[in-house]
């Protein structure tokens, strides 16, 4: 098979969703995807992910004056059989009343596929998903991997424009989830089709994305690469969502915060913003006694070496407990004190959050 | 289980009441089974053992034998044609309307037998030629049977995410024809074949409707067996017994046949090994 085959771009023009009992599923929403890119919708459950990848399907219409285009066309009225497109549903949808190579060749068959071009292309597909030994297999005798396996290859086996995965990993346990989010990643980056990926798991978007649209309550709280959304995330909600972050409210003045466990210049501060958050990898232990400018005093209420590094419970830095990570082969115990830095640039101030 | 001494007593209780429960239920049918081989019943069995009343029974009732399973099949086919894909449409669809349809489905259930045939004598009484018609029991039976069918295929395609499977296909390309003879009626399957077991074997021996509807000319096994038992020798009714059992367990084990899966024909082997 055509391994640099290009999928389409794919637009959203102001598509929102209202579904029948009055609930909006889905904000109004403008969203462009590249051809061949990865985009990654993440998001709690009910943020509206799973509804935006059903209106590309074609499962879902947008509200009146939502479009749908897939390239130049606009395939706002198309139903999903003409769309072309390949899908992964999470609870895998494969046939029952059908074998494995069957499944796979479901697609080339509704297509009037010619029979030995059919079977090529399935005997590629098997290979290429390590399914070879189960061809002849029934769907009720595979393990949760294999039929996940199964449903990618038979919606890659029609030469999708677009590949569309809704949660696919999210039924499998974690190693399982593991490895086969690896062979996703190497597979996208294969093939190259324009793919959509639903996940709530921040690890999978992260992986997967070349770009990660994070959502909630029906709206984008920020797009942007993986690095970015981590990095800088636009506000709290997308902060919190993406990896563990510490927060430390206290007192504003003269460019300082003042929180129970120090002081820190925050010279970039907007005005009211009482709240400053952290990375818990973003921090340096020292080991001075003194209280210059800069430094946090806290006491270790819990200590788990992971290796490379050793994860921190520290108590009297804020309001809470705050979580540090270092690198440091310092041995930690409940009860010791414990005093850390965090660089100027790594500190994040974030809308949303205003003194509660 | 015989080498525990302590269970040995209970064992034999269960047995016991096993072969009890078996003998309350096999022993009615076996002995009106023989009185339709016995020369004279009164007599019992040392009267000899005959053919006579079945030959009798077949010269008498050979047509309702005949319109029975004509009804019977007929019954079968309609509930096939409406109530599968019914079943697939409820199956699919999600909103309260079509619960409401599913519990009135059941509502002929509900009616006793009589009230049912009552309601289409008034309805199509005055419609001579259909009131003699075989086809206005057809019409009692399909009315009693199609929610049997309807449930029993509803059941089954409730039971395995259709909506998703469907999805599935729609998104490989599939329009809603092809998507219903390849994944709704082959996933239906077993749920056809129990309905239509169930739709037969209720036609065939339907009694309360098809009494109430039937002509002189137009009687079925049950109502010929009622008139036999109520007018002719006891052994006649014994015999009509012997010939309703040789028709139905055919046609039941016909059934079951038909709907088994399909071995496959040997596939062609891989012609590459992928590892």
């Amino acid at each position: 098979m055509n391994a640099d085959r290009h999928g389409v771009p794919i637009r959203l023009a102001g598509c929102g969703k209202t579904f029948r009992d009055g609930t909006r599923a889905l904000e109004p929403l403008d969203l462009s995807i590249m051809a061949g890119e990865t985009v990654v919708l993440l998001g709690p459950s009910g943020c509206g992910k799973t509804t935006t990848l059903r209106i590309i399907a074609g499962l879902e219409n947008p509200d009146r004056g939502g479009r749908v285009f897939f390239g130049d066309e606009d395939v706002t009225d198309v139903p999903i059989e003409k769309r072309n497109v390949g899908m992964v549903f999470q609870s895998y949808a494969l046939f029952p009343n059908l074998d494995v190579a069957d499944n796979i060749a479901y697609g080339l068959k509704v297509r009037r596929i010619d029979p030995v071009v059919r079977a090529e292309r399935v005997d590629a597909m098997l290979q290429m998903m390590h399914l070879g030994a189960l061809r002849e297999r029934r769907i009720d005798q595979l393990s949760g991997g294999q039929k996940q396996r199964v449903a990618l290859a038979r919606a890659i086996a029609v030469e999708p424009q677009v590949l569309l995965m809704d949660e696919p990993l999210t039924a499998l346990d974690a190693k399982l989830r593991e490895e086969l989010r690896l062979e996703i990643n190497a597979l996208l980056r294969r093939l190259r089709i324009t793919t959509l990926y639903v996940t709530h798991d921040q690890s999978e978007a992260m992986a997967l994305g070349d770009r990660i649209v994070v959502m909630t309550h029906g709206q984008v709280a920020q797009i942007g690469r993986p690095r970015d959304i981590y990095f800088s995330p636009a506000n709290a909600f997308v902060a919190n969502f993406i990896g563990t972050l510490n927060r430390l409210e206290g007192c504003m003045e003269n460019g300082m915060i003042t929180v129970p466990g120090g002081r820190l210049r925050l010279p970039m501060a907007p005005r009211g913003a009482a709240a400053v958050s952290f990375r818990p990898e973003d921090v340096e232990i020292v080991d001075a006694i003194s209280d210059e400018e800069g430094v946090l005093r806290g006491t270790v209420t819990g200590a788990s070496f992971l290796g490379d590094r050793t994860r921190l419970l520290v108590e009297g830095v804020g309001a809470g407990t705050v979580v540090l990570e270092t690198d440091t082969r310092r041995e930690f115990h409940p009860g010791d004190p414990i005093r850390f830095r965090i660089a100027q640039q790594r500190l994040l101030v974030l809308d949303g959050e205003v003194p509660s | 289980m015989g080498t525990d001494v302590r269970r040995r007593p209970l064992f034999a209780m269960q047995l016991g009441f096993t072969l009890l429960v078996c003998a309350f239920m096999f022993v009615p049918i076996v002995l009106s089974i023989m009185a339709g081989f016995t020369s004279n019943y009164i007599r019992g069995i040392s009267s000899g053992l005959t053919l006579r009343w079945i030959v009798e029974v077949w010269a008498l009732y050979r047509d309702a034998i005949g319109l029975s399973l004509l009804i019977a099949l007929a019954c079968l086919a309609i509930t096939l044609v409406v109530g599968v894909p019914t079943a697939y449409v409820l199956a699919k669809a999600n909103h309260w309307s079509t619960r409401l349809i599913e519990e009135l489905l059941v509502t002929p259930l509900a009616i006793p037998g009589l009230a049912i045939a009552l309601g289409l004598i008034i309805t199509y009484g005055a419609l001579r030629e259909f009131r003699t018609h075989w086809t206005f029991i057809l019409v009692g039976h399909v009315l009693y049977t199609l929610p049997f069918m309807v449930r029993s295929v509803l059941a089954v395609l409730s039971s395995i995410d259709l909506r998703t499977l469907e999805e599935g296909a729609a998104s490989l390309g599939a329009s809603y024809w092809q998507r219903f003879f390849t994944i709704g009626l082959p996933n239906a399957r077993s749920g056809i074949v129990a309905g239509a077991l169930m739709v037969v074997t209720l036609s065939v021996g339907e009694f309360n409707i098809t009494w109430m509807l039937h002509t002189p000319l137009n009687k079925t096994v049950p109502v010929g067996l009622a008139d036999s038992y109520a007018s002719m020798r006891l052994e006649i009714g014994s015999a009509y017994t012997t010939i309703f059992f040789l028709m139905i367990v055919p046609l039941l084990i016909a059934i079951q046949r038909l709907g088994k899966p399909r071995r496959r024909s040997v596939r062609a082997t891989p012609a590459v090994s992928t590892r």
